[in-house]
């Protein structure tokens, strides 16, 4: 259900102040959530204050500052830090992005860092996630097929085939597609969200797959799929830069030719 | 969505509290919000059909009313969300057919759904104050 304030135990409070030992010309305040599930205290909001000309250029680098010289409680995910593996999906001024390939740069005031919106937090900017992978879950996100494979290749798909599934399988299910969805913020309990779908139309679109009926059978719900009202947030903040929306007005389509 | 363990009540991490808004949400919200005025506005439609069967004295005194500059006011919103609805919905209708997905796309009809439905109202409002002066 909507709801637009956070809950009492949600809001946040203010924090401390972390300034930098060392000065330069180029100097930048990050301010960043905190929580901390063991002292019972609502979230705040930390700042800390960075000498850019001591920091690598990403905000996850700012982080990873943060936690090895100033403030080792700093709890976040994160591994490749190239964009590849979605560990350090967060909200960075306002719209949810990796940190790893989010320039510090591109915010232009202070920065302020948050986890992905509408998640219950675990700690920190760590979210629970674990909802949304058993959404992902329940599409089946794997090859379905009743003819046995040929022993001695794979299943061969056509250049054409194999076409379709661009734009749909460089998905790293950061989720922040789906956090950024308010539709997802309301009705996440029973819509999907664009990352699972955008997953659902990946093997909905594989020639291979031979269950799209079942696949189609699953979504027609007035929730599952159909509460993509295309606000279109998923789009705007992909870091990959797919379309999420499309492939569910795709999935939308296959529904209507199938009458 | 899942619930924490019992002993402990985590918090809900923010969101429209600090979520940017941007041209896709903001014109969504737009599109509802001004979906709501036109349901109001369906409302006084009928009060002015009453107010013409309910004898002159009546049909002027709300006549008198809408030309308040509270009445122009609430005549304004509705003939601008009436057009911004309309002009959305077809952005709408466009989508329901698989087109214009892309971002540039939706960034681009986003803004001339803006400004053309400024551009209607503005034509609309320009044709009555002539009617209204004589000049049309």
């Amino acid at each position: 259900m909507v709801q637009l304030r956070l809950p009492p135990n949600s809001r946040i409070k203010k924090g401390k102040t972390f300034s930098s030992p060392t000065k330069s010309a180029h100097m930048k305040l990050f301010h960043i959530y905190r929580y901390d599930p063991d002292d019972k205290e609502n979230p705040r909001l930390d700042t800390y204050e960075l000498n850019l000309e001591e920091c690598g250029p990403m905000v996850l680098d700012a982080l990873i500052k943060i936690k090895n010289e100033v403030d080792p409680t700093l709890t976040f995910r994160r591994s490749c830090r190239e964009g590849i593996c979605g560990s350090c999906a967060m909200n960075i001024d306002g719209t949810n992005t990796l940190a790893c390939i989010k320039h510090i740069e591109e915010c232009k005031s202070d920065v302020k860092i948050t986890p992905l919106p509408h998640l219950y937090v675990i700690k920190d900017l760590v979210p629970d996630l674990s909802f949304a992978y058993s959404q992902y879950d329940s599409i089946k996100p794997w090859l379905q097929s009743d003819e046995t494979p040929p022993s001695d290749k794979e299943r061969l798909q056509s250049i054409e085939e194999r076409e379709k599934l661009d734009g749909l399988w460089e998905c790293i299910l950061c989720f922040c597609c789906t956090t950024s969805c308010p539709s997802y913020w309301w009705n996440g309990d029973k819509y999907l969200g664009p990352a699972t779908l955008l997953q659902s139309y990946r093997w909905i679109a594989d020639s291979r797959d031979e269950a799209t009926g079942e696949r189609l059978d699953v979504l027609e719900d007035p929730f599952k799929l159909y509460r993509c009202h295309t606000i279109m947030n998923c789009i705007n903040t992909c870091p990959k830069n797919l379309n999420p929306a499309k492939a569910i007005g795709k999935i939308k389509k296959k529904m209507v030719e199938r009458l | 969505m899942l619930s924490a363990p019992e002993d402990i009540k985590r918090p809900l991490s923010p969101h429209l509290q600090i979520y940017k808004p941007q041209i896709t949400s903001v014109l969504s919200i737009l599109h509802r919000g001004t979906g709501i005025v036109l349901f109001g506005g369906s409302i006084l439609w009928c009060f002015w059909f009453v107010s013409l069967t309910a004898g002159i004295d009546s049909y002027y005194q709300l006549q008198e009313f809408l030309l308040s500059p509270l009445g122009l006011l609430i005549l304004l919103g509705w003939s601008f969300s009436f057009f911004y609805h309309l002009c959305n919905g077809i952005r709408h209708l466009l989508w329901d057919i698989g087109i214009g997905y892309e971002i540039a796309t939706v960034r681009k009809t986003g803004w001339t759904v803006i400004f053309s439905s400024i551009l209607l109202t503005g034509i609309t409002w320009a044709m009555g104050f002539m009617k209204w002066k004589g000049l049309l």
